[in-house]
Formats: C-alpha cells, sequence, structure tokens
C-alpha cells in the first residue's frame, strides 16, 4: 500500500531545489538594483576554487578561507539541527557561541600556558557553557512549557552584554578588544598555513569533523538518539511509551548548545590572536538556522549547506569589490528558509495531483 | 514626582513595542503565530527612516514629511506580511519557519536598500525626527493608545471580531457557519505586519536618527513575549508591554538616578530581557493561548 | 412541493488515496426520518458534508424540494434550509451558549453586536422546541448532551428544515439517547425532515421510517426499516452474514493482578475527575469499565499507566503499590496498554514498525548494546516475528512506516507489542474504535485468547455490546466513581444505561 516518494519529492531534491531558487531571486534582484549578477557569480566562483576568472590567476588561499567560514556553520547547524530533531526550534545558537567564545577568551588569557592542553582546556571550557545555555533553554521548556523561540532569543541578548561586562574586565581590555593571546591558546595550524597559503584554516576543522560524526552517531545509531527521535515525532506517545521526555529534550538542548559554543571558541581562538570585546552579534547562530533547515537536520545534509553558507560569506568581501552589496547573501539566506516553509506545499501539491488521478479512475 | 518625569520616555521606548505586541495579539488570536515581527518592525523603520530622510533633503513639509513617512513603513510592513499570510494560510507552511525566514530576509533587504540607496550600512541621518508636544509625550504614545482602544473594540464589540476569535479557537466550528477562516487570517496577518512597520517606523522617529541593523534589536521579540504575557488581550498586552519597555527605558531612567549611574550601562541593557524571561517562566500560561493558533486550516478537517 | 426533500445522484468524490463516494444516490421524502447506514468510513459523513455544502462533489446533481442546486458552502446550504448536527460539535469552547448559537448571524444595533437580543432570540429558540439549556453557559462547562443540544439550536435558529444528524448517539447515555429520539420524533411533528448518520442498528428499528445503505464509498440500497431486520441490515452494511456474538469460553479467574484503592484523580487543570475509586483485576478475567466518555474513564487509566499523578489512594500490580513509579517503571513492572487514541499515544507514525515495536523496551540488552549503540537486526527480527503472528499487512514488512498502515492494522501493531511484552495486566482502552468490521472480529477474538491464556484484562469501552460480550465482570463508572460490579451474565444493557446515568442498582458482585 506504500508508495515510493519519487526523486522529486525527497529532501534532498527539495533542498537543492530551494537553494536554487534562492540564488535566482538574488539574481534577479541584484539586476534590478543595476548591478551585474555575473559578477556575484565570479565572486562565488573564486572563493569556491581559488580561480580568479578575470586575470586567470589562482590563489589556493581562497579555498582555505572557504573550508574554514565553512566551520562555525556547520556547526551552528548542527546546534540548531539537533534540536530540531527533538522537535525544538533552537535559535540560541547564537547567544550559545557567543558564551562559548567568552569563555574560551577567558581561559586563553587566564589559564595554564602549557602547550595543546591550554587550547583544549579553552575549547572545552566553550562546550561546557555552550551546553548550560542551551539546557536551562532545554529544562525551561520542558518544565514550565516556556517556548523555546521567545526564550532563546532572550538569552541571546543577556549573552551578547554579559560577554561585554566580562570581557572589559579582562587583561588589557579596551572598548573592543583584550591583551594578545599566550602562544599555547592558538589553534592554528603550519601545515594547513602552508598548504593553503595562510589562510586562516586551522585546527577547528578536525573538531567540527568530530562534531559531525557524533552527531550523526548519536542521534542514529544510539537508544539515547533514538528516544530524541522519538520525543521529536511524537513526544506524546514517547512519553506514554516511558521515554523520559523532560531528560530527552534538556539532554539534546544541552548537546545542542555545546556545538554552538564550540563554534564560539573555535572563532575566538582560531580567527583572531587576541580577545574581542563585541559589540554586536556574529550572526553564525542565526545563518546556523538556514544551515540546518536547508540541511534537513540530518548530518550530512547540514555539512554540504554549512559548506555553501560557507562558499558565500567568503564570496562576500569579493563581491563588495565588484560594487555588489555583501547584504544579497543574507537576502539569499532568508528567501531559501522562507521557500524551506513552503516544502509543505509541495505535500498539498502532491495532494491534487492524487485526487486527479483517482478522479480520473472513477471515470469523470 | 520623579517617577512622573519619567513616564513620557517610558512612554517612548513603550509605544512602539505596545502598538507590534496588538498586531501579534490579533494575528493570533485568528490562529497565525507571526514571528516575523522583529523583521516587520525592520523592514518599517528602515522605510521610515530612508523616506524621511530623502523626503527632508526635499525641503518637504517636516510634518507631512513624518506623517508620509510612518504610513510608508506601515504600508511596506504590510507588503512582506504577505509572504507569511500566503505561507501559513495558502500553503499551510510551518509558522515558525516561516517567521524566521521573514527575520533574515528583512535583515538582508533592509541592509541592502541602504547601500543601494545611500552607499553605505545604514541610512543617512536625518536632521529632525518626531517632536515631543507641550507635556513631554511623543505622537507615538497616543499612537500606542488608540490602537489599544481600536483594536479592544473590533475584537469584542463588532461581529468581526467575534468572526475573529472564532477563527482561532475553532476555525472548524467559524467555517461551519459560514465564515470565511481564509480570509479572516489574511486580514489578521496583515494588520499585524502593517502595525510592526508603524511601530518600526515610530522607534526609529523617536529614539534616534537613523535605521541601523541595531536599531530593533530584539523589540519584535519582545512584543512576541508580552502577547503570552498578557494572556492574549488587549489590556493585559498593554500592561506587559508597560512593564518590558520600563525594563529598556531603564538604561535612561537610570542616568537620572544617581546611586544607579556607577553600574555599567550594559547591565541596564540586559534587564529588558532578563525580565522577559523571569516573566515568561513565572507566568507560564499555555492555557490561555487561543485553542487553534499555529495550526494550518484545511478545509473539512474537524 | 416535490415529494423528495433532498435527491443525490450520481455522487463521487475522492480525496488523496480513497474514493469516498462512488455514483452514490439519496432520496429522503418529506418530513420522514432517513437513516442512512453504513461502517466506519463508507462515505456517510462524506455525502452529507457535500450535502451540507462543506466539500463540492466531483460529479453528481443534488436537488432540494425538487429544484437543481449548487451548494457550494455551507452558507448555501444554510439558505436552502439544511442544518447539520456534527458528530465531532463545532463548538467554540469559551464562547457562551448563546455566541454559539448565533455565530455567523449575529444580530446587530447598527454594527454593534447586539447581545441582549441574541440572548433573547435563544431563549425563546430553546423554549419553543422544548430544548433547555443555559444561554449564558460557556460550553466548556455544559455537558455532552447539552452541548448536542446547542448544535441543534444552531441548525434551528437558521431555520432549517432539513436537519442531518452525523452518529449523533455516540456520546449519549441510553437515557439521552432516549430523549433525543424523543427529540427527533418531535421535529418530524413540527415538519422537519430528518437525516439521520449512524451505525447503531438498534437506533435506526427505533426511530427511521427508511434506510440507505452505503458501503466502501458505493450505494448498496434502501429499504423501509419496518420491513427488515436488525441482521438483514448488517449483512447490507459489511457484506456477508456477521457473526455478534463471541465464543467465551466458561473460566474460573486466578489471583489478583491489578488492585485498585480508594483512587483519586485530578486532571490537568486541578478539577478532580476520579473518586475514591475502588476495583481489582484477576487473571484470567476480562473486567470492563462501562460508561459514558467524559466520566473519568481517560483520566483513571492516565492515573494507572502514569500520565497523570495520583492525587489519592494506591494502585497495586500483583501487591506492589505502583503509585509513585514512573511510566517506565510502570511498564517494567508488568502495565500494558493499548491506548485509545492510538495515533497520538500508541505509535510514532514516522517510525517504522520495528522502531514502533521496540518503543517501550528499546533500551533492554536485546536492542541496546555496549555504549548505548541500537542493534537494528534485533529490532527488525522481532518486529517480523510480530507481523506474522498477528497478520499485520504491511508492505514493506518490518520497514513499513506505521503512518501508512490502515487503522486495523496500527492496531495490531500496538496490541502485538503490548502482548509481545508478557504483561502482568492488559488495559486495552476502545479498542475496536474506527476499525472495519475485520479488524473488530479479529481483536475481539484476541482479547478472549489472551482471557484464556490467563491474561489479566481491563477493558475501556463506550460501546455497550463489546463490553457485555467480552467481560466477565463490568464495573460502571459515573461522575468518577464505581457505581457498581456486576457478573455480565447478571445484569442488562439497560441496567447498566441507568447506572452510567447516576441511579443506584443492587450489587451482584
Amino acid at each position: 500500500m506504500k508508495k515510493k516518494t519519487p526523486f522529486l519529492q525527497s529532501d534532498g531534491a527539495v533542498s537543492v531545489l530551494v537553494v536554487l531558487l534562492g540564488f535566482l531571486v538574488g539574481t534577479i534582484l541584484v539586476a534590478l538594483v543595476g548591478k551585474n549578477p555575473l559578477n556575484m557569480y565570479k565572486a562565488i566562483l573564486q572563493a569556491l576554487s581559488g580561480y580568479n576568472i578575470d586575470n586567470g590567476r589562482m590563489n589556493v588561499r581562497y579555498i582555505g578561507e572557504t573550508l574554514n567560514y565553512s566551520v562555525p556553520f556547520i556547526l551552528c547547524g548542527l546546534s540548531m539541527g539537533f534540536a530540531n530533531r527533538v522537535g525544538l526550534f533552537n535559535i540560541g545558537g547564537e547567544g550559545q557561541y557567543i558564551m562559548g567564545m567568552t569563555v574560551a577568551q577567558i581561559i586563553a588569557l587566564l589559564g595554564p600556558q602549557i602547550p595543546v592542553l591550554h587550547w583544549l582546556l579553552a575549547l572545552l571550557g566553550a562546550m561546557v557553557i555552550g551546553a548550560i545555555w542551551g539546557g536551562v533553554v532545554g529544562i525551561l521548556k520542558a518544565k514550565y512549557e516556556v517556548s523555546e523561540v521567545v526564550s532563546t532569543i532572550m538569552l541571546n541578548y543577556v549573552a551578547l552584554y554579559l560577554s561585554r561586562i566580562i570581557c572589559l574586565q579582562l587583561p588589557g581590555a579596551t572598548t573592543y578588544k583584550t591583551a594578545n593571546y599566550p602562544e599555547t591558546a592558538l589553534i592554528g595550524n603550519e601545515f594547513f598555513q602552508r598548504i593553503t597559503k595562510n589562510s586562516l584554516l586551522n585546527n577547528g576543522i578536525f573538531f567540527m569533523i568530530l562534531a559531525v560524526l557524533a552527531f550523526w552517531f548519536i542521534m542514529e545509531k544510539t537508544s539515547l538518539g533514538y528516544g530524541m527521535r522519538a520525543t521529536g515525532f511524537n513526544k506524546d506517545a514517547a512519553r506514554a511509551s516511558g521515554i523520559p521526555v523532560v531528560k530527552s529534550i534538556s539532554i539534546s538542548m544541552a548537546i545542542s548548545g555545546v556545538f554552538a559554543g564550540l563554534a564560539g571558541g573555535i572563532i575566538a581562538l582560531g580567527s583572531f590572536k587576541y580577545g574581542r570585546v563585541i559589540a554586536g552579534m556574529d550572526n553564525y547562530g542565526f545563518d546556523g538556522i538556514a544551515v540546518a533547515l536547508v540541511g534537513n537536520s540530518t548530518a550530512f545534509g547540514t555539512t554540504i549547506a554549512g559548506l555553501l553558507f560557507g562558499l558565500l560569506k567568503n564570496a562576500q568581501a569579493l563581491m563588495q569589490a565588484k560594487q555588489i552589496p555583501k547584504e544579497i547573501t543574507f537576502i539569499i539566506q532568508g528567501l531559501i528558509v522562507i521557500f524551506i516553509a513552503l516544502r509543505s506545499a509541495l505535500k498539498l501539491y502532491q495532494e491534487y495531483v492524487d485526487k486527479r488521478r483517482l478522479q480520473k479512475e472513477v471515470g469523470l | 514626582m520623579m517617577v512622573l518625569n519619567m513616564l513620557p520616555s517610558v512612554l517612548m521606548i513603550v509605544a512602539p513595542i505596545l502598538i507590534t505586541a496588538i498586531g501579534g495579539m490579533i494575528s493570533e488570536k485568528s490562529g497565525v503565530v507571526n514571528i516575523a515581527l522583529e523583521g516587520l518592525m525592520m523592514i518599517g523603520a528602515m522605510t521610515a527612516a530612508a523616506a524621511h530622510v530623502l523626503m527632508e533633503g526635499s525641503g518637504m513639509n517636516h510634518t507631512l514629511s513624518l506623517v508620509l513617512a510612518l504610513a510608508l513603513g506601515l504600508g511596506v510592513g504590510g507588503i512582506f506580511s504577505l509572504i507569511h499570510a500566503v505561507a501559513a494560510i495558502n500553503l499551510n507552511a510551518d509558522q515558525t519557519i516561516s517567521g524566521t525566514g521573514i527575520n533574515l530576509l528583512a535583515n538582508g533587504v533592509t541592509i541592502f536598500a541602504s547601500q543601494i540607496l545611500f552607499n553605505a550600512d545604514r541610512t543617512k541621518e536625518f536632521r529632525m525626527g518626531m517632536q515631543t508636544d507641550a507635556l513631554g509625550f511623543y505622537p507615538t504614545a497616543y499612537l500606542a493608545l488608540i490602537v489599544v482602544l481600536i483594536s479592544w473594540f473590533v475584537l469584542y464589540k463588532l461581529p468581526f471580531g467575534m468572526h475573529l476569535r472564532a477563527c482561532g479557537e475553532h476555525p472548524g466550528a467559524a467555517e461551519s457557519v459560514g465564515i470565511n477562516v481564509k480570509r479572516i487570517r489574511y486580514i489578521a496577518v496583515l494588520a499585524s505586519g502593517m502595525l510592526a512597520g508603524l511601530a518600526g517606523g515610530c522607534v526609529v522617529l523617536t529614539q534616534t536618527i537613523q535605521y541601523t541593523s541595531n536599531t530593533i534589536n530584539g523589540r519584535g521579540f519582545i512584543a512576541l513575549a508580552a502577547v503570552s504575557f498578557g494572556r492574549w488581550r488587549p489590556v493585559g498586552v498593554a500592561g506587559a508591554a508597560l512593564l518590558f519597555g520600563t525594563a529598556q527605558a531603564f538604561a535612561i531612567i537610570a542616568n537620572n538616578i544617581p546611586a544607579l549611574r556607577i553600574l555599567p550601562t550594559e547591565v541596564f541593557n540586559i534587564l529588558p530581557y532578563v525580565v522577559t524571561l523571569v516573566a515568561l517562566v513565572v507566568f507560564s500560561g499555555k492555557n490561555y493561548a487561543p485553542a487553534s493558533v499555529g495550526k494550518p486550516y484545511e478545509k473539512g478537517a474537524s | 412541493m416535490s415529494e423528495y426533500a433532498i435527491t443525490m445522484k450520481g455522487i463521487t468524490k475522492t480525496f488523496p488515496g480513497v474514493i469516498a463516494n462512488d455514483k452514490v444516490d439519496l432520496n429522503v421524502k418529506q418530513k420522514e426520518i432517513h437513516a442512512l447506514l453504513g461502517e466506519n468510513g463508507a462515505g456517510k459523513s462524506t455525502l452529507m458534508s457535500i450535502l451540507f455544502g462543506a466539500y463540492s462533489a466531483d460529479s453528481g446533481t443534488i436537488l432540494i424540494n425538487g429544484e437543481e442546486v449548487e451548494i457550494k458552502n455551507p452558507n448555501v446550504a444554510t439558505e436552502l434550509g439544511i442544518g447539520m448536527v456534527h458528530q465531532h460539535f463545532k463548538l467554540v469552547q469559551n464562547y457562551t451558549v448563546t455566541e454559539n448559537i448565533v455565530l455567523g448571524m449575529e444580530p446587530r444595533r447598527g454594527q454593534i453586536l447586539d447581545s441582549k437580543r441574541a440572548r433573547a432570540d435563544v431563549a425563546a429558540l430553546s423554549e419553543q422546541y422544548g430544548l433547555s439549556v443555559d444561554p449564558d453557559a460557556r460550553i466548556e462547562d455544559i455537558s455532552v448532551g447539552q452541548q448536542q443540544r446547542v448544535e441543534i439550536l444552531k441548525t434551528l435558529y437558521r431555520n432549517a428544515n432539513i436537519i442531518i444528524f452525523d452518529e449523533p448517539t455516540a456520546v449519549l447515555t441510553p437515557q439521552e439517547i432516549d430523549e433525543l429520539i424523543e427529540i427527533i420524533t418531535k421535529l418530524k411533528e413540527e415538519g422537519k425532515t430528518i437525516v439521520l448518520i449512524t451505525h447503531k442498528l438498534r437506533e435506526i428499528k427505533a426511530v427511521a421510517d427508511r434506510c440507505t445503505v452505503l458501503r466502501r464509498g458505493k450505494y448498496i440500497g434502501t429499504v423501509e426499516v419496518a420491513d427488515v431486520s436488525e441482521s438483514e441490515l448488517a449483512e447490507m452494511m459489511v457484506g456477508r452474514a456477521v457473526r455478534f456474538e463471541i465464543d467465551k469460553p466458561e473460566q474460573q479467574p486466578g489471583e489478583v493482578v491489578l488492585r485498585l484503592e480508594h483512587v483519586t484523580v485530578k486532571d490537568h487543570l486541578g478539577l478532580e475527575k476520579v473518586t475514591d475509586l475502588s476495583l481489582d483485576v484477576h487473571s484470567g478475567e476480562v473486567v470492563g469499565i462501562a460508561g459514558i466518555d467524559g466520566n473519568g474513564q481517560s483520566e483513571l487509566l492516565a492515573a494507572i499507566t502514569g500520565l497523570l499523578p495520583l492525587t489519592g489512594g494506591e494502585i497495586y500490580l500483583n501487591e506492589e503499590p505502583i503509585g509513585h513509579l514512573s511510566i517506565r517503571e510502570r511498564i517494567e513492572a508488568g502495565l500494558g496498554y493499548t491506548p485509545e487514541d492510538r495515533q497520538r499515544y500508541g505509535l510514532v507514525a514516522d517510525f517504522t514498525i520495528a522502531e514502533n515495536a521496540v518503543l517501550k523496551n528499546y533500551y533492554h540488552n536485546r536492542y541496546t548494546g555496549s555504549f548505548g549503540i541500537l542493534n537494528e537486526e534485533a529490532m527488525h527480527e522481532e518486529a517480523s516475528a510480530l507481523i506474522e503472528q498477528f497478520d499485520i499487512r504491511a508492505g514493506e514488512g518490518s520497514h513499513t512506516k506505521a503512518g501508512s498502515l490502515s487503522g486495523g492494522n496500527q492496531q495490531k501493531v500496538i496490541v502485538a507489542r503490548e502482548i509481545s511484552l508478557e504483561p502482568k495486566v492488559l488495559i486495552v482502552a476502545q479498542p475496536t474504535r474506527g476499525l472495519d468490521v475485520g479488524a473488530i472480529e479479529y481483536i475481539r477474538r484476541r482479547i478472549i485468547a489472551e482471557r484464556s491464556r490467563g491474561q489479566a484484562i481491563l477493558l475501556v469501552s463506550f460501546e455497550l455490546d463489546e463490553i457485555m460480550n467480552l467481560c466477565d465482570r463490568i464495573a460502571t463508572i459515573s461522575k468518577g466513581t464505581i457505581v457498581a460490579v456486576n457478573r455480565s451474565e447478571e445484569v442488562t444493557e439497560r441496567d447498566i444505561g441507568m447506572m452510567m446515568a447516576g441511579s443506584q442498582l443492587k450489587e451482584s458482585v
């Protein structure tokens, strides 16, 4: 009695379609305001492959940068995606990211200056605070039914100002930065620097890969993940079957926070040589939402989607140089999310097709 | 007496939040969750700021320019809310995702437009925004009051309001007595978009001199929290907005209280968000939400 | 005026995946009570929804009083004088009786709502037809029988001459059913034409003039009710001879397995729904809880399974108290449960049959190894065994998504899972609701088979004949307490009906 879902309705195809649509509209928009959309694509090509089509030169650095930019996107995507599988809409990745970054900065400046252990401790600290910042949301939802949509937003802003308050107290702090990190806190990787002509690609990427694997493994292969998936699909049935729903939700939000916190830590130690006293949000947390939606909240999908977003970000500066406002990438992301929301429209279309087919059977 | 002195500042901050919250309440009472309030406020703010500075520059009458700017903010907010309306009402989309998409889109569109119009990531500064009246109140305070009163009247004294509330509680019942649920929901979402756009314009024209990506800074979400904290009733929502707005105004108020001046500004910046969070926890009242809010309505479903 | 109030010819309506009505005809005479009979899914509700304008037919014609009409929406139907009393009431819970009745047709003073006149109109109407209601009461506060009267008043307020009743007796006590039959008869005397959608043969015999039978979307025939027997109607409805009674072998029950002692339960809103309830269930017997929906059964079951906390009293499983245990701990202690809302509480639609089969014990060693890793092979093995044992029709075997199974097969999955866990006591709630006759027979036979194997079974059902047929002892519940416990041989349906409504009867056990 079961129909095989035609490829066109499979989630992967939908994601591809949605991305293409987003780009299409973005292209039209760029043309409408009088700029050359071709420049947008040239920038993207250069960011992807390092090849500058205008002067025929190749610079491997761009590839390294694209990969490096993908790291926080993928991690924040995993963050949103993990919670999504349990049925939660975690848009607090930004706050978890900020807290992770802040704690990493603290440990970098104040922690033991022992090689490897130093930055390891910093990243670990980032993950722990991320878990706490996310776990709180989970408990609020599970025990008090507080909408995670609103509580995460509030915690994002709390994190922003809290970070400022804390970082202003760190050694050597000015209104926008702290003292430089000790060498032992950095996560730069010499090998990468050599082969990618000094891009910022660093050890963080290893952690990201581990995170992707951990996501997949926990969610699909363990009994913990089974309980979470059941809760995400049908909370009532899960609870009635004895699955500890409150615990599942809280743990999943904590794990979700770990991913985002890790992203913050990696950016703090890998992209800058000093701590930052932030004035605004980096937005990786928000972009993570789009990444997770495009990637359909799976480990593999999120990775691909994150690479795409990393690519777009890398292309931004190149676009700006060609007079295309870099905000076009934000617009494309927003459109992608809206189009994803319309996924259900495909279901309506399928129902319409079925109906017409049945009507033919009955002889209308 | 000092409290009364602060009232105008408090109302300046409360007014846009309240206007947006009323819009959010109307939308939810009809059954559609509108998380895009933040993005719609942004769009309204940017539109109003851009329109005003351009009209100011062309030498137009100051008051006329302000009114037109607000009207444009209202209009464009309404247009963008149509995206959410179509997605949520006609296409049964996930309302949370659709709303979030609009927020992301708005973030990009507003700065993109600024880049095109002003070659910067913010609108050009205008010389003069709204002015306070003899009592020290901005017109937006009166505007907010009018919005609250009108919404109360429409929702509870007119048949249209009764139909709207039925759509949010039991769309099947409404449909069965001939009410066009989709049409009413469209109107409600449009109203929420227009009010949010208007409110965004109010923010930028009373509290600052230009639109930047930091102008709205979460007010839309605070408004959303005010809706549930205010238990989806005009008076409750007004009270909630007053509470949250006061928390946000504290940074200004604190300047007048010597004892509090020693604390770093960030402490006051955090206050509204913490207050909102605490309020949500203490008053977690899921029981008061319209019964069918957030669920797409399919014809023929019971 | 034409002899026929309603004529529907060749009505066809399709939905995704199903042909709900396949060229169906219906002819209803003026001022008659016409029954529309069919199993669940036969197409009766769809046909009437088309008449009421909730759906449009894909093809076919409709004539009202001899004139061809197009009923695009409920407004048109209302103007034609057609009204519908829905099975699932379309009432706004936090509006008053008056507000619900006038919704969409509110009296106004200028532009503003005229609540005073609305109230007066409703009071007058309820008096005229003898349907007493409190105009100011909120729907969420009144009884189901009263809510139904509000639904009826809605149609009368709109001057309906043709009134359709969709499964009206599903939620009523036998006494309320008698009252409803009186109301329907009175409406007929007032000149109304009535269409009664139902699958209750007894009620058709009691009140209907003629009856049209539908089966799987097709028109089977129309008969004069006086000329046919219940079993003839049943055969038309199902397509073959139907055995109503299941053989229940004589059996001596064993030890007490489940004991409820002075159980009191409050619901989510803090209202006391079960008061001082005591009951026991022995191995090898089926104890039934008979009662109308809303008298505390749901809350009682929720308290036993752990979904609601116990406010007072205690529950003993093999003499061990379980009232303080978590849901999982109770399952481990031997509590089996097939919920009444199977799609909401029984299955995860997006999971495969294999994943659903281990919903309650996936963390056991058999299915979860070291480091918490799932053993998917073992899950599929178990599911395949259950599929065979219980004859579950699933297109892709254990890999089939539960959501794509038919209602009957979904219930089989749940029953199979519960039985395979070898519980000490098995609680079944509304086990045959919404199932076709074949599945109903299978489930009932399975329950008796488990009883023969010594299983203790607690059955909660709104279908009196199911209770009478399957149970050894029957506990009648009314307003949250047990009115009496009787042996099934020593009590009649009428007795139980009276007890459901609250009157006392002597206990036999």
